[in-house]
């Protein structure tokens, strides 16, 4: 009862405050009902600040992913990052990894999202299956089993540059369903000037919770859709040739790729179309494979640092 | 063009040049306030609000929306909409995360604290171009 009285106390003082302020009575009204709908939580009586700032999250059930804030995409990104490194562990090589962030960020830096909230870092992992995840604000993983399927430096970059594309492109925000964005922008709003109450942070953990579940469903369980993947080759293609890789260097990655996929693992085959559809869909890009040179110092620091893994 | 944009990483670098690999005359933080004085592409030509500085940055550093620390304070008053301000630490945050944290004890969130160590140096990227006989067309792309 107590809890009903609240929320007819909200409605109330918001249908009041809005009318007032906007001027756009039933629209308004309509809007926050739904969003209180969404977040189902008890609110409480609200100040006249906490509606100001209802009115101006007013907009959240329009939003989508792209109103996540960096600074949200991170924090996204981090708990994603810790549920992939719960399915193949970290593998700890210092001299592996800082060689893989220092092509990764170089990467990066030539991307048309260089800048995310922290940075992007690369992670390897203790697994011979062949994958990769890219997380949200720029942590990307990729496999010993992968990493073995790259002969040279460009083919690794290649890799990477496909992952990055993910970053660029926010596909892993994309997964997040309009209902959990529409809670969590809701409940933000609902905060006023105040931290959160142990119930709205309940409430938004909650949230949150369910928004990396879409995400590592997507990454881990089902894949992007085939025109992520496409737009993350062709994305990655711009990426090699602005910091001096050979394109081509995609192309013999997914060749060693398809020799090496074992049909019915539970790896990249599951959540990528097949390197040889892939190969297929870059020719008018790239063109046909053809061998291209590798100055001898890049392919030496690579037999150094990294493919040994 | 004569409009004010704010920092929305972490740490915001103000380049001599349009490019990543330019010298960094000033490191900005979350929420500082830059002039623009020219779009040039995805490297916009900036003065820095306060120390004057004048620069580069890179478009994804940046936002048109103001970043507010406290809701409460009289910026976000003064602002209309959502689509005018965003809330710093707010929403999903490190508060959210540690509840999180605290339910699911398996995910390996100390991972991500050393991954994020990984930061490398327009230095060591400049070398590794270097040695690699790579060059870095990003610039003004």
């Amino acid at each position: 009862m107590k809890k009903n009285t609240r929320r007819n106390f909200l409605y109330t003082a918001g249908t009041c405050a809005l009318s007032g302020l906007l001027f756009t009575g039933c629209k308004t009204l309509d809007t926050m009902n739904k969003m209180l709908e969404v977040v189902k939580i008890d609110a409480g009586p609200v100040s006249s600040s906490q509606v100001q700032s209802l009115v101006k999250t007013g907009q959240a059930v329009a939003k989508t992913f792209e109103s996540f804030t960096p600074e949200q995409e991170y924090y996204i990104g981090r708990t994603v990052g810790a549920t992939a490194l719960g399915r193949y562990p970290p593998f700890n090589n210092p001299m592996a990894n800082t060689y893989i962030n220092v092509l990764g960020q170089t990467l990066a830096a030539a991307s048309d999202r260089p800048d995310t909230f922290a940075g992007y870092r690369f992670q390897i992992q203790d697994s011979d299956e062949i994958n990769a995840f890219a997380a949200p604000g720029g942590f990307i993983f990729v496999t010993r089993g992968l990493i073995r399927c790259c002969k040279d430096e460009d083919a690794l970059a290649a890799v990477l540059a496909h992952e990055i594309s993910h970053v660029q492109g926010k596909d892993g925000l994309r997964a997040i369903k309009q209902s959990r964005i529409t809670s969590a922008l809701t409940i933000i709003g609902l905060e006023g000037a105040k931290q959160f109450g142990n119930k709205n942070l309940a409430a938004l953990t909650r949230t949150f919770e369910k928004s990396i579940s879409d995400i590592t469903n997507t990454l881990i369980v089902n894949g992007y859709s085939r025109t992520s993947e496409k737009k993350a080759d062709i994305a990655a293609i711009e990426i090699l040739n602005r910091v001096g890789y050979a394109p081509q260097g995609l192309l013999e990655m997914l060749t060693q790729m398809q020799a090496r996929l074992k049909p019915g693992t539970p790896d990249f085959a599951k959540t990528h179309p097949s390197p040889h559809d892939r190969i297929l869909a870059l020719e008018p890009w790239i063109g046909p494979y053809i061998p291209y040179p590798q100055p001898q110092p890049r392919l030496e620091r690579f037999t150094k640092y990294i493919a040994w893994v | 063009m004569d409009r004010s944009m704010s920092v929305q990483v972490r740490q915001g670098h103000v380049r001599k040049t349009p490019t990543f690999l330019g010298i960094i005359v000033e490191r900005l933080s979350y929420g500082d306030k830059v002039l623009i004085l020219k779009d040039k592409g995805d490297w916009l030509d900036i003065k820095v609000e306060g120390t004057g500085t004048r620069g580069f940055m890179h478009i994804s550093a940046l936002t048109t929306k103001k970043i507010v620390f406290n809701p409460g304070d009289e910026e976000a008053k003064k602002t209309a909409t959502s689509d005018e301000f965003a809330l710093a630490g707010k929403g999903f945050n490190e508060n959210v995360e540690d509840r999180f944290r605290a339910d699911n004890p398996h995910l390996n969130f100390a991972g991500i604290d050393r991954m994020e160590g990984y930061g490398v140096s327009e230095k060591q990227m400049r070398q590794f171009l270097f040695k690699g006989q790579l060059i870095f067309k990003g610039e003004n792309p």
